[in-house]
């Protein structure tokens, strides 16, 4: 393990050579560009009323709200899509009062960028879309642990071990599946690997949240386990499509049998079709590997200029209101006890998944490399 | 012929200071993101760097896109030779038309061209779909220098071939294609960096290729160290395109008369015609109609949320920062391409040859690396407007020193000595004489890098100023949530207004 900041400090001497040449371009570029975007950034004026440095004492007394006192911008780097969370993050402002500026991309990218900026990051939050690109700026200790009276609503089993990231909502992976021509769906993903299914089963390879469960697989399983079932499940021939939404229409549409996929697809059909339009339902899997619960959470960078407007977007993510978000807008699971998922989905208690610490799941590399080699990946 | 007396009189004179100092801070900047790299490789020692490297995945990776790249350029030659030299050389009918049309593709960005196909046809999966969407958006980079340098091309040959008996409308065709040897194996290198860099279509299609599993280091291995070390493998492949290019060139002399060309006689195709309206076709529609059709249909029966006021906003963000990177990029690559094409000499050759390396490292690592850069040394400007200009302009800078030099490289070197004798400075020179010459290649050049930023998307999405939007950008917001209908009206209004500074890139001869 090395500290992030080593390798920036050897760095910065290096580029110092490299700086006159670019800085000569850079005035260059002021000049000509247009720069009326600059009033949107609000990393260049650190919220000076906000004096604390973000990390919230951890004798701080649970009942404490970490949106007392919390004002100012915050920026937001989103791995959730714009079209899902936009409207949460108004809803934020509006409560609290607090401004958020969103820079929205690709949750392992927005990672990435968090990494390689090290301490300078803008970011005061990182929302990702997945637990694996938390665990991975966790690890490089750029993270600061969120107040206990955030980690205290969720479970441990969805949050970081070191309470430096939450779970916000719950996705569960399951079969959609066609009644009419599957009476009794499978109740384990063991039962896909019957030949009678061959040329039945719907997945999307480069999907993150198939390649998560395959994560899963080798993380529950075992490594020679999980090559074992891959190359199973592709002797029958699966069906690859470029996405959930694709094999959910497909099963709908009676292309294939059944296919593989988080629950809320189907209800996000309903929602936007009518029910008369969706006859392709959902089998849940409890107490199989198949039937694993991702997260999709959040994070308070160490080294936010907004520490307090950043504590509270994470408690307002998992407050009730935040949390009846999710239901009504996404049909993800809330992760807060004594709130009820959206009508139609069965109790979070009864889903019962694979028992596994979520940032287990950040080894996807190695989950690529094992669906290439069984042929999982590539046609 | 004037080829051999052009050769020996490339003068191998000193460098004027006034073009030398600019053409070399401009091509050692341009190479930050390289030295990112080789710092992030080292991060874990040699030994980690070694062990990366000598593994047989990464020998497959590097057949495979090798195995892409290849196929990709040489399908891009077999058909940018019959088709430019048809617009521009024989009487084909329309061929004013088919020389902007053919052009266009390049407007259309290559993770949408592979959406249309693959979601149209999923056994296109592989390979073959790579090696489709690849061609047919990339082609152009040899099928526009090309119609450049049939029109500039002296038709004595034609005659005399003519006159030998030997002027069957192939032999015409090869003929010309000879002497154009420079400008094909230029634009050759072009299309197999793009092929080398792209990342859309090469994971669209599931085709293992490097740029895939160099993304897949960032977004699922949170492993930069891997992500670099197999970008530096990429870099050295590059680097023996961009000398095998320097050879095939070097070989060529592109400059062909006194420079008075006059307007040559079109060439009669007969009965060939119908082969060569049918090639036309067959790639418009490949190419340009099916996307466009694509995109169309999801519109249509979908509908899209947004209105005709984002999508003006979003266009007013990517003509705005693609033009300003246009203009600078094009400032930054003119000393280099005067150097290399008018004072020839092993120190301009490598000025020219350096700025290839940033063009071809996939986007996300020239992203990453100006993340870098931009938060340790230009703290004020990082995700500004500015800092995203110069990572275009890294990005960019060989589209428009090729742009320049190609044209510069047209002008009789005689013209500086008679004003060189005539009491004129090597600057004078430049400005009186060599730039008034060389518009219409600045003016190309500049188009072709306002296109090239508009359609770019990871460099935009990292740096990008917090809260504005791109039609690349918003065309992302959409694709990623699998709303094509939404994604529609962005892509339509990229493919319109990148075809303006194509058409004008085309249309300037």
């Amino acid at each position: 393990m090395h500290s992030p900041a080593l390798p920036a400090m050897r760095s910065s001497r290096r580029f110092v050579s490299l700086a006159a040449a670019l800085l000569l371009a850079a005035v260059v570029v002021s000049c000509g560009g247009d720069d009326t975007a600059s009033t949107t950034s609000s990393s260049m004026s650190p919220a000076t009323d906000a004096p604390d440095t973000g990390a919230p004492d951890t004798t701080d007394d649970v009942s404490v709200d970490p949106c007392e006192n919390a004002r100012g911008t915050i920026t937001v780097y989103s791995g959730r899509s714009e079209k899902l969370v936009a409207d949460l993050y108004t809803q934020f402002s509006a409560a609290t009062g607090v401004g958020v500026d969103v820079r929205y991309g690709d949750s392992g990218e927005l990672a990435g960028q968090i990494l390689t900026e090290g301490s300078a990051s803008p970011a005061d939050v990182f929302f990702s879309q997945d637990a694996g690109a938390l665990g991975a700026v966790s690890q490089a200790g750029l993270f600061t642990t969120l107040s206990p009276s955030t980690l205290e609503r969720v479970a441990p089993e969805f949050s970081s071990t070191t309470g430096d990231w939450i779970g916000a909502s719950g996705r569960v992976r399951v079969i959609v599946y066609d009644p009419a021509r599957v009476p009794t769906p499978p109740t384990s993903i063991d039962e896909l690997l019957d030949p009678s299914w061959e040329g039945q089963i719907g997945f999307a390879p480069t999907n993150a949240s198939w390649q998560s469960f395959a994560t899963a697989l080798r993380v529950v399983r075992g490594e020679d386990a999980a090559r074992e079932w891959l190359q199973a499940f592709a002797a029958n021939d699966p069906v690859a499509y470029e996405k959930n939404g694709a094999i959910r229409d497909a099963v709908n549409a009676g292309e294939v049998a059944l296919g593989l996929v988080n629950h809320y697809y189907l209800y996000e059909k309903i929602a936007a079709e009518g029910a008369d339009a969706v006859v392709a339902e959902n089998q849940y899997l409890p107490g199989d590997v198949g039937g694993l619960v991702n997260i999709a959470g959040a994070g308070v960078l160490a080294d936010s200029d907004n520490g307090r407007g950043a504590q509270c977007f994470v408690s307002y993510l998992v407050s009730d209101a935040g949390q009846e978000y999710f239901v009504t807008k996404s049909f993800e699971y809330p992760l807060v006890a004594g709130i009820a998922p959206a009508p139609g989905l069965p109790a979070f208690a009864d889903l019962n998944p694979p028992a596994l610490d979520l940032s287990d799941l950040s080894s996807i590399a190695e989950t690529q490399e094992l669906l290439a080699d069984v042929g999982l990946l590539t046609p | 012929m004037a080829v051999t007396s052009n050769l020996t009189s490339i003068r191998r004179s000193k460098l004027p200071a006034p073009l030398a100092v600019p053409a070399v801070l401009a091509a050692v900047a341009s190479l930050a993101p390289l030295a990112y790299l080789i710092d992030v490789a080292f991060d874990r020692g040699a030994s980690y760097l070694w062990g990366e490297i000598w593994q047989r995945r990464t020998f497959d990776l590097v057949a495979r896109s090798g195995l892409l790249a290849a196929a990709v350029t040489a399908a891009s030659v077999a058909i940018s030779v019959p088709l430019a030299w048809s617009v521009m050389r024989s009487d084909l009918a329309g061929r004013r038309v088919w020389r902007v049309v053919l052009a266009l593709p390049l407007a259309v960005p290559s993770y949408l061209a592979a959406f249309a196909w693959i979601s149209w046809e999923s056994s296109l999966a592989g390979f073959w779909g790579a090696f489709l969407v690849l061609t047919a958006v990339s082609y152009p980079y040899v099928y526009l220098p090309l119609t450049a340098a049939f029109a500039r091309l002296d038709q004595a040959l034609d005659e005399i071939a003519t006159i030998h008996g030997r002027g069957s409308v192939i032999r015409l065709m090869t003929l010309s294609a000879r002497q154009c040897r420079g400008t094909i194996a230029a634009g050759s290198l072009l299309v197999a960096l793009y092929v080398l860099s792209d990342f859309g279509a090469v994971a669209t299609m599931r085709y293992d290729a490097f740029t895939w599993v160099i993304y897949g280091a960032y977004r699922a291995g949170f492993n930069p160290t891997r992500a670099a070390v197999l970008a530096l493998v990429l870099v050295v492949i590059a680097l023996m395109l961009v000398a095998a290019e320097a050879m095939a060139r070097g070989r060529a002399v592109t400059t062909m008369t006194s420079g008075a060309v006059a307007r040559p006689r079109p060439i009669r195709l007969r009965r060939h015609a119908v082969w060569f309206q049918s090639l036309a076709l067959a790639v418009a529609v490949v190419s340009l109609a099916f996307p466009v059709w694509r995109i169309v249909v999801w519109v249509t029966n979908f509908g899209s949320d947004d209105g005709v006021g984002d999508v003006m906003s979003a266009l007013w963000g990517s003509v705005r920062y693609s033009i300003v990177a246009a203009a600078i990029t094009v400032l930054v690559a003119l000393p280099i391409g005067l150097l290399v094409a008018r004072y020839r000499s092993r120190t301009s050759l490598l000025l020219d040859r350096s700025t290839y390396v940033t063009h071809a490292l996939p986007g996300i690592v020239v992203a990453i690396s100006m993340v870098f850069i931009g938060v340790r040394v230009f703290r004020p400007i990082y995700l500004e407007a500015p800092l995203l200009v110069l990572a275009y302009v890294a990005l960019f800078l060989p589209l428009a020193v090729g742009g320049i030099r190609s044209s510069a490289e047209q002008i009789p070197l005689g013209l500086d000595d008679v004003a060189r004798s005539l009491g004129s400075s090597p600057m004078a020179v430049v400005r009186r004489v060599n730039l008034p010459l060389i518009a219409p290649g600045i003016a190309a050049a500049t188009a072709l890098v306002t296109l090239a930023a508009m359609k770019e998307l990871p460099v935009t999405m990292l740096l990008r100023p917090t809260g504005t939007e791109t039609l690349a950008t918003r065309l992302w917001t959409y694709t990623t949530v699998s709303d094509y209908a939404g994604a529609g009206p962005y892509a339509l209004a990229i493919i319109v207004f990148v075809a303006v500074p194509t058409a004008i890139a085309t249309g300037k001869r």
